[in-house]
């Protein structure tokens, strides 16, 4: 026994004596690695296309990102993703080379160098009513020497200077409670005018002199029946609104203070339209549009101010803003939507019937409907006009258009995904194609003799090249099949767009993509959205005839108790099986470790009125679901209540219509935090399949500590109520920070732990039986890092081999939650010098590897930590035999090595998420982290020691062996030459 | 750059005060908050092999995200509306290692500068942020060496197999390795069998 645990001990130490770092050469970029940036939807887009430089379009997009991509390609040639908060209200381009953003509320403006992408300067403008937010940069407009920029933000008209953003002037103009609708600057004059309603009744005309920003002349007119929501503006002076009731177009007609209204009924404009009308938000000069009974009828305002209905349009037809050609002419663009492509018509200004170009584009019906186009002209070799189109689609990619072509396209609908999901990819059958590896073994020798100079470092950079190529080009990591190690896998991702799409591990394209019917904004679904992923079928017994599957999970609305949609999709073919809904709502979704026959897993749906709903509602499941009744259980968390409770199953519900899947619940347990004091921020479990391959922790003095593992158990942290604020918000004194562990079945506190003077924000990781959390200490003024590790004292007495010879031993005896252990928990915290936006742990098929964290840092880079620096049991002066057990001397800071960076130099932009998958091979883990950019990895937290690295020069291995062999035959031949000599001696 | 001229048009204090190029202070403003003017300053390009970050990549996050600035082109960066209280700035450059840095902001006397480095505690007269260590995320590969062959497991097979061939013979007395092969010769022809066969009637 005893030399078996030196054994043991010495390998151990053998394998853990260095720290695993990372190691990546330089070379081995994208090679066990790939990286996709993406920018989001874009809510504006603003061409520069008018020098000979290289022609590009600057973006905004709704994850808070301002780009400038290359309109010839697509590509980013920069981009910047703004803070959380920071949301982008409106971008333009000011002196030809500066892009000018207003952000957060108005409050923020910035302008970038157009080139490059460097901040250039940055303003804040003061004010705190909050109101619509108007960015206009007039051309040719000089106050004394500077180009100037009007920004309408909390209600005031302010102009920055726009070579320095220096605030020139500033007027409050809405003193009385109203807002600014439009500012419009006639070219050459020295009036900016401020229209606005007080109070959606009184209609407002401002003019401003620009050079002072004193006000002119106030005019205003009361409208009695009041608008019933922001005015279009179809001219300088001509403004349209809906009245109150929805069933009057009001034309405001505004010249130099001078108001008039003009009313028309929307029924008296010919058409049959019953039913409320709604103003769209184009930006078209001298019409607008209406959007009335499903159908988008456009009408013409006359410089009278009466109306005239132009044509009506389908109600999926995206409308461009006005565009400015030569000659005082204006073009806009219209796309609408056909069976399988888009039809995009340009038409003049002034001249409905004539198109001025139209062309029909194929495009996938997963795209679904374009929802916002841009135009952009150009001119043609012959001098007509040509123009380009930049479309938005419904799963938030984009598209620009050109002489009825798709130039480019970019996928970023990727940029917010909500969840992730990991399927196999199909077993490898006959007739499954298998790509040749290597062509014949001169080739080989030639590329291992290439791997094998890399290595050397004498390799020309000609070399290098080849060298680089071959690892990227190499078939085999994005084959279609399974692969024996487990590296090829189907990534599952669902997008805010309500899309689902599958990425390969192996290179990051997209196998296929499907825009989820149940997620797209219906009559009875108004603001769908996808919540969750769950695996509904894995097969592993059936795994040659049923597809694995995946459970989505939606909610029509924002509320808790909207209606909840669901769908099953296939992942080899991304065909949906099945939908259902909208029905039950849905808050929360409960994968119980049952599966039937088919191996589809049952799951529990929990909906507002605390019923539990079994899926898949079949006869089979429900007889699984009563046998193991007694044997489910969850808990609740209401972080406003500061209550956790309890949960279990306690009978069918009462309904109307019978429904023998639906169960009512029970309370088992609940736990009252008293709410003057704690505040929940954070909960973390653990994950349900999670590996844990041995029980039991030798210690150096050979003492066995049994590890508390239970899949019931609860990290819950809370803080102060006065502390839920960001830093800076409260002082040490008044601030705490209490952390639970807590089983989920009984309710039972195994561990409470209050570390003063800190705060949030929690981040935690649950894993086998321990749990890692950071937070922020505010006494030291930094971030800190605590473990705690649970042991099972009651099954201490096992290790006596003597008790387990007269079977006086509790190993046989049923391990129950219901049971209550003696557990002792060890803790310690280090000082950690990042903030964390998300916190991750590596797992490995078998549980065997040793175990990384992975820690999502402020600065968007994904940090592999050991979970050696988070043991509770590391001392400042270990022993020598703790030394040999791998404990590294205790330091109050955990150390960031930079080779230990799993994103290497590169940014996963926007990150908010990590997802770690094991492979089949023991020692290597998938590593997914997504947030506006993707990257993948895979990792081994302890190198590969199950398998040859990749860079293992196998003519290294043969060279050896020939030499050897020849070296044998030279000895041989020379021993036998030397014994005929003896001999003849 | 120079200073920001102001002109107070209406009732609102400016939010915009003078900001001098060298000294860089925690400024009282309107009743909202502070502000804190700072400058990144990066190591010139002579030590190291990388060329200093292209400065617009660099980001400036205070209180762990709650707000997120960029650099202006001399390395200058500031944040407005900041409530009183004890602040954390944090420095975002791939390729840089920076501290965190504790900023006071007090309410009582505005305009003086309290930061320090949480991770060294070393008290900052003026907010210039400087990075503590260039970060190299990638492994160097060894030059060619001899010695890196003969560490590898190939070289060490080569290595023991010249040892045994060269070394030991000498190691072994002539006389003696006669005698064994006379007693070979005479026991008949040596196999693996035999060997085998003796060491286990040896031991």
């Amino acid at each position: 026994m005893n030399i078996v645990f030196r054994v043991f001990l010495l390998l151990l130490t053998i394998f853990s004596s260095s720290y695993p770092t990372l190691c990546i050469y330089e070379d081995q970029v994208g090679h066990m690695d790939w990286h996709q940036q993406y920018i989001g939807k874009v809510k504006h887009a603003v061409f520069h296309t008018q020098k000979a430089a290289r022609k590009r379009v600057v973006v905004s997009t709704e994850e808070n990102v301002v780009a400038s991509l290359d309109l010839r390609r697509g590509e980013i040639f920069w981009r910047h993703v703004l803070g959380p908060n920071d949301v982008i209200d409106a971008i333009d381009i000011a002196l030809g080379k500066y892009v000018i953003t207003l952000s957060s509320g108005g409050t923020i403006l910035r302008a970038w160098n157009l080139p490059d992408g460097q901040m250039i300067w940055e303003s804040t403008l003061s004010g705190s009513t909050p109101s619509k937010l108007l960015l206009s940069i007039p051309t040719n407009l000089k106050i004394g020497k500077d180009d100037v920029i009007f920004v309408y933000s909390s209600g005031c008209l302010n102009a920055v200077a726009s070579i320095d953003g220096e605030v020139i002037w500033k007027n409050e103009l809405t003193s009385e409670g109203g807002d600014v609708q439009q500012l419009i600057y006639p070219e050459g004059t020295d009036i900016i005018y401020a229209i606005g309603l007080v109070g959606l009744a009184q209609f407002d005309a401002y003019q401003i002199n620009v050079k002072t920003g004193e006000l002119l002349k106030h005019s205003s007119m009361v409208f009695p029946p009041g608008f019933s929501g922001d005015l279009l503006f179809i001219t300088s002076n001509i403004a349209v609104g809906l009245d109150s009731t929805g069933s009057i177009l009001v034309a405001v007609h505004f010249q130099d203070g001078a108001i008039s209204f003009h009313q028309t009924r929307v029924s008296e404009l010919g058409w049959d339209f019953s039913g409320p009308a709604v103003m769209l938000p184009t930006k078209l000069t001298g019409m607008f549009a209406l959007e009335i009974n499903k159908s988008i009828v456009f009408i013409k305002v006359t410089n009278e101010g009466k109306l005239e209905v132009l044509d009506t349009l389908g109600h999926s037809t995206a409308v461009s803003e006005s565009l400015y050609l030569s000659e005082g002419q204006q073009a806009f663009g219209l796309v609408q939507q056909g069976d399988g492509k888009i039809i995009l018509t340009m038409k003049l200004g002034n001249d409905w019937t004539n198109n001025l170009l139209q062309e029909t584009i194929q495009m996938d019906y997963q795209r679904g409907i374009a929802q916002k186009v841009f135009i952009n002209t150009y001119v043609r070799t012959d001098r007509s006009y040509g123009f380009r189109a930049l479309i938005v689609m419904e799963d938030h990619s984009l598209f620009l258009l050109q002489q009825g072509e798709i130039v480019w396209s970019r996928e970023d609908g990727l940029a917010s995904i909500t969840d992730v999901m990991v399927s196999e990819l199909p077993v490898e059958k006959d007739g499954v194609s298998v790509a040749k590896v290597e062509h014949n073994l001169f080739e080989w020798l030639k590329g291992h003799l290439l791997k094998l100079k890399g290595t050397l470092m004498i390799a020309t950079p000609d070399d290098v090249a080849a060298i680089q190529k071959m690892r990227l080009q190499s078939s085999e990591k994005s084959k279609m099949t399974r692969d024996h190690n487990g590296f090829r896998k189907l990534l599952i991702v669902l997008t805010r767009a309500g899309k689902l799409l599958a990425l390969h591990t192996g290179d990051g394209r997209i196998v296929w993509s499907l825009l989820l019917d149940s997620l797209r904004k219906s009559e009875t679904c108004q603001n769908p959205r996808g919540l969750s992923l769950h695996q509904w079928q894995d097969p592993h017994h059936h795994v040659l005839d049923e597809n694995p599957s995946v459970l989505v999970v939606g909610r029509c609305d924002y509320s808790t108790d909207s209606p909840g949609v669901l769908s099953i999709v296939d992942t080899y073919t991304g065909q949906e099986r099945n939908h259902m809904g909208p029905t039950h709502s849905i808050t929360r979704v409960i994968p119980l470790p049952f599966t039937d026959s088919v191996e589809q897993r049952l799951h529990l749906l929990l909906d507002v009125n605390r019923q539990a709903r079994l899926y898949p509602r079949s006869n089979e499941a429900l007889d699984i679901f009563q046998r193991e009744l007694g044997n489910i259980y969850w808990y609740s968390a209401d972080v406003d209540e500061g209550i956790l409770k309890g949960h279990a199953v306690q009978n069918n519900c009462i309904l109307e219509i019978a429904d023998s899947y639906c169960f009512n619940t029970r309370d088992l347990w609940s736990i009252v935090l008293p709410s003057e004091s704690e505040k929940i921020i954070a909960t973390a479990t653990r994950n349900s399949i999670e590996a844990v391959h041995t029980q039991a922790k030798v210690t150096s003095d050979q003492e066995v500590m049994y590890k508390y593992i239970s899949k019931n158990l609860l990290f819950l942290a809370t803080v102060a109520p006065k502390a839920v604020g960001p830093i800076g918000s409260v002082t040490p004194e008044e601030s705490w920070l209490v952390v639970y562990v807590i089983d989920t079945v009984t309710g039972r506190i195994l561990h409470r732990m209050t570390h003063h003077g800190s705060q949030g924000p929690v981040r935690a990781v649950f894993s086998e039986n321990w749990v890692v959390y950071h937070y922020f200490n505010l006494k030291a003024h930094r971030y800190e890092m605590s473990v705690i590790e649970i042991y099972d004292q009651s099954r201490l007495e096992n290790k006596d081999i003597l008790k387990l010879l007269l079977g006086k031993h509790n190993l046989s005896s049923p391990i129950t939650a219901y049971s209550r252990p003696e557990v002792i928990t060890k803790s310690q915290s280090y000082f950690f010098t990042h903030s964390l936006k998300t916190l991750a742990v590596t797992s490995t098929a078998k549980g065997i590897t040793s175990k990384q964290l992975l820690l999502g840092t402020i600065g968007d880079q994904v940090l592999a930590l050991d979970k050696r620096f988070l043991d509770p049991r590391r001392t400042i002066n270990p022993t020598q035999a703790e030394k040999e057990e791998g404990i590294i001397p205790l330091t109050d800071s955990l150390p960031i090595i930079p080779q230990s960076y799993v994103t290497h130099a590169l940014k996963v932009e926007g990150l908010r998420g990590i997802t770690t998958v094991p492979a089949k091979l023991e020692s290597t883990t998938l590593v997914f982290a997504y947030g506006v950019d993707l990257f993948f990895i895979r990792l081994a937290p302890s190198r590969t020691y199950d398998s040859l690295t990749e860079d293992f020069s196998y003519a290294l291995l043969l060279i050896t062996i020939v030499v050897l062999v020849i070296a044998i035959f030279v000895t041989w031949v020379w021993s036998e030459k030397k014994e005929l000599q003896e001999k003849w001696r | 750059m120079g200073g920001v001229p102001c002109n107070h048009t209406l009732i609102f204090l400016s939010l915009i005060l003078f900001i001098l190029p060298s000294a860089l202070a925690i400024s009282s403003e309107n009743v909202e908050g502070y502000s804190i003017n700072g400058r990144v300053k990066f190591p010139g390009s002579v030590i190291g092999p990388g060329l200093p970050p292209k400065i617009s990549d660099v980001k400036v996050i205070l209180n762990g995200g709650q707000r997120v600035t960029f650099l202006r082109p001399d390395g200058y960066f500031s944040f407005h509306n900041v409530p009183a209280g004890t602040h954390l700035i944090e420095v975002a450059a791939i390729g840089y290692f920076f501290s965190p840095v504790r900023v006071d902001v007090s309410a009582r006397n505005p305009g003086k500068v309290q930061a320090a480095l949480t991770e060294n505690r070393r008290v900052l007269s003026e907010l210039v942020l400087e990075p503590l260590r260039e970060e190299q995320y990638y492994e160097i590969r060894e030059p060619f060496s001899i010695m890196s062959i003969v560490k590898s497991p190939m070289g060490l097979m080569v290595g023991f197999m010249v040892i045994v061939m060269f070394l030991m013979p000498k190691l072994v007395d002539a006389e003696e390795m006669k005698r064994a092969q006379e007693e070979m010769r005479n026991q008949g022809t040596p196999s693996l069998a035999n060997f085998l066969g003796g060491a286990q009637r040896t031991s």
